[in-house]
């Protein structure tokens, strides 16, 4: 959780002055640019789900999918990388922060489409068993994302035919700009899986022990051959949609009530308890913060890619006719 | 070599790719029963339920799952239905398939062959009877193949699977009953055209069913004393344009035909890259810019034939003579 939140801290500074949207206009100098959808307040989902999650099973992600391919276990010096578009990045410089993937650790993609990366998910499921592979898929989506039909038909497919998959609904309040309650009917991600037969969990989305204890349930009843199941992870959007969105459009004090809830602060205050030292607990966000200082560095001195790899893993039947 | 429909050409040809590798496996809807065109007829009994796929009417899950199995070793093959029920499938398509590779750095490959039955299905009316090979042109990534013979349905079919690359593959909604020889074994390589014809005035450039209908046009043509070529380009992206040029270079005059509405259409580009590459006087000829009707009349009104090739085709060789 401390990683992610230092990565994100560090990925929104470099972005400032990095995207047109809201009113701003791109500077030249930012480091990371373009949109940058930022999961700070929401560490303690991905932390808890992918801990029970092995390097074979198969990862879907979004476009606010830092989070989720450092808790994966991918390189966060490398993800910093693609951020920065370097050549050393995840993906050569080709993706940014909207397309980060590390096949090598079953993170099949974060996705620029809301709610594309389920149905690679199910996709990713039925080849899993079809091959019998001791592994299962695991896709995490937004609570906008319920609202499009690829979730509803990925319900469909899964419960039907009872895949390895573990839906996770990282239920952060707010659909882009607009909140996802005024536009959604019925209670959400959970009651809509039940209505396929999925059985689905709600869970404090903020309390990584709770996240931690339902999904390991979960990728348990899932591993053992049970099908399909879906958590609805409660938590909240701190930042704006994009890193430059001020999120002007919400009531502050919904952000304040939020912010009391934050997930780093509430497993510190279980630490103390448990009797670690407010200096052991600073450690961790110290080193969080340092190696999160080195990945930007290496990245502010790493290479661009080549002009060249523009032309690179397209496609092969075809290749080198681009007009 | 046997005698077999394009739809019988094509089931025989996944089935032998199914045998020969277990990582190719088929989804769609209404697969279990052989495909409402009898293009999988006994794979379910061959291969089983696991490998021949019946899915919900779920076009964008099933595309988007086939992404997803062919990131994870296998390889896919796509029963869309229609064109045109493959729109809702767009995304899973041109957002995901088609940019995977480059987009993550060339970490992960799709191979996949996504079928979309294409052209006008007679008096099947407006979603029903769309050619829109030329979206699919325009989309890096992708590979796009018309078959116009039941061999060539096997052949390029085969290649398809075999091949690597998202393939948006566009077998014609109305040649699923054509019946020619095909000898299984032959194998085709995609981006290659082939010569229907040969001829000396003019080179008339098609694919799928409108390939027949130039080879019908030729043979009215030889009546005015035109002797035209037909080339069967086959595979659209990438397209043959050594094979193009050099009819161009020989009859100085090119057409293409196709079914596909003019405007936009796959011809434009082919004549523009003559203009711009070679001596040959272009033109193009398709359908207009129209809905497709139901009533026999409107249908007509969107249909090309080989009469209308053939009049464009003499007033190309008339123009300069």
């Amino acid at each position: 959780m401390c990683r992610i939140r230092a990565f994100e801290d560090a990925a929104e500074a470099a972005s400032r002055g990095g995207v047109a949207a809201f009113g701003q206009l791109a500077g030249g100098d930012a480091m990371v640019r373009g949109p940058l959808h930022l999961s700070t307040g929401q560490e303690a989902t991905p932390t808890g789900v992918c801990a029970h999650l092995h390097p074979a099973d198969c990862l879907t992600s979004t476009h606010r999918g830092h989070g989720h391919t450092l808790a994966k276990g991918a390189s966060l010096e490398r993800m910093m990388h693609e951020l920065f578009g370097r050549a050393s990045g995840f993906c050569g410089g080709r993706g940014g922060s909207m397309h980060i993937a590390d096949f090598s650790v079953g993170m099949l993609g974060a996705n620029g489409v809301v709610a594309a990366g389920i149905a690679i998910a199910v996709g990713a499921a039925q080849s899993i068993r079809l091959q019998r592979k001791d592994a299962i898929a695991a896709t995490f989506f937004g609570d906008g994302a319920i609202n499009r039909g690829p979730f509803a038909e990925s319900l469909n497919w899964a419960a039907t035919f009872g895949l390895p998959l573990l839906f996770v609904c990282e239920d952060n309040h707010w659909s882009a700009t607009t909140p996802t309650a005024a536009v959604s009917a019925g209670e959400g991600a959970a009651a809509r899986a039940r209505a396929y037969g999925i059985e689905a969990f709600e869970v404090d989305g903020n309390d990584v022990e709770a996240v931690h204890e339902v999904a390991g349930r979960l990728v348990a009843a899932i591993r053992s051959g049970d099908g399909p199941k879906l958590l609805q992870s409660r938590t909240y959007r701190v930042k704006g949609h994009v890193s430059v969105d001020p999120a002007a459009y919400r009531d502050p004090a919904e952000l304040d009530a939020a912010l009391l809830r934050d997930p780093l602060a509430i497993t510190a205050g279980r630490l103390l308890l448990r009797g670690l030292s407010t200096d052991d607990i600073e450690r961790f966000a110290r080193a969080a913060r340092a190696e999160v200082a080195e990945a930007v560095e290496s990245a502010r001195a790493a290479a661009w890619p080549e002009a060249s790899a523009a032309f690179e893993s397209i496609q092969d039947t075809g290749a080198g006719q681009w007009h | 070599m046997a005698l077999m429909s394009y739809a019988a050409a094509a089931a025989a040809a996944l089935g032998e790719a199914m045998q020969a590798d277990p990582r190719v496996v088929a989804l769609g809807e209404d697969l279990g029963r052989g495909g409402i065109f009898g293009q999988y007829c006994g794979l379910r009994e061959r291969f089983g339920p696991d490998r021949v796929i019946d899915t919900p009417i779920s076009e964008a899950t099933i595309m988007g799952a086939a992404v997803g199995m062919a990131l994870t070793g296998l390889r896919p093959v796509v029963e869309l239905r229609v064109i045109d029920f493959a729109l809702c499938a767009m995304d899973e398509i041109v957002n995901q398939a088609a940019k995977n590779r480059y987009m993550f750095g060339g970490q992960g490959r799709v191979p996949c062959v996504i079928r979309m039955p294409s052209g006008i299905w007679s008096a099947s009316a407006a979603q029903h009877s769309q050619s829109l090979e030329a979206w699919f042109a325009a989309v890096p990534g992708l590979v796009v193949v018309a078959p116009s013979s039941a061999q060539d349905n096997a052949s390029l079919l085969r290649a398809a699977i075999e091949c690597g690359d998202p393939v948006a593959y566009f077998e014609h909604k109305e040649l699923w009953a054509a019946q020619g020889e095909v000898e299984l074994d032959a194998r085709v390589e995609l981006g290659r055209a082939r010569t229907l014809r040969t001829g000396r005035d003019l080179t008339i450039v098609s694919w799928s069913k409108a390939a027949l209908w130039s080879l019908e046009a030729a043979a009215l043509l030889t009546g005015d004393g035109i002797d035209a070529e037909v080339i069967d380009l086959r595979t659209l992206w990438p397209w043959d344009r050594a094979a193009v040029f050099e009819s161009a270079s020989r009859t100085g005059r090119v057409l293409v035909a196709h079914e596909a509405i003019q405007v936009a259409g796959f011809g434009a580009e082919i004549a523009a890259t003559l203009a711009e590459h070679t001596r040959a006087r272009v033109a193009r000829i398709g359908a207009p810019r129209i809905p497709v009707g139901y009533a026999p009349v409107l249908e007509q009104q969107a249909r090309l034939d080989a009469l209308r090739i053939a009049q464009k085709a003499r007033s190309l060789v008339g123009a300069e003579a």
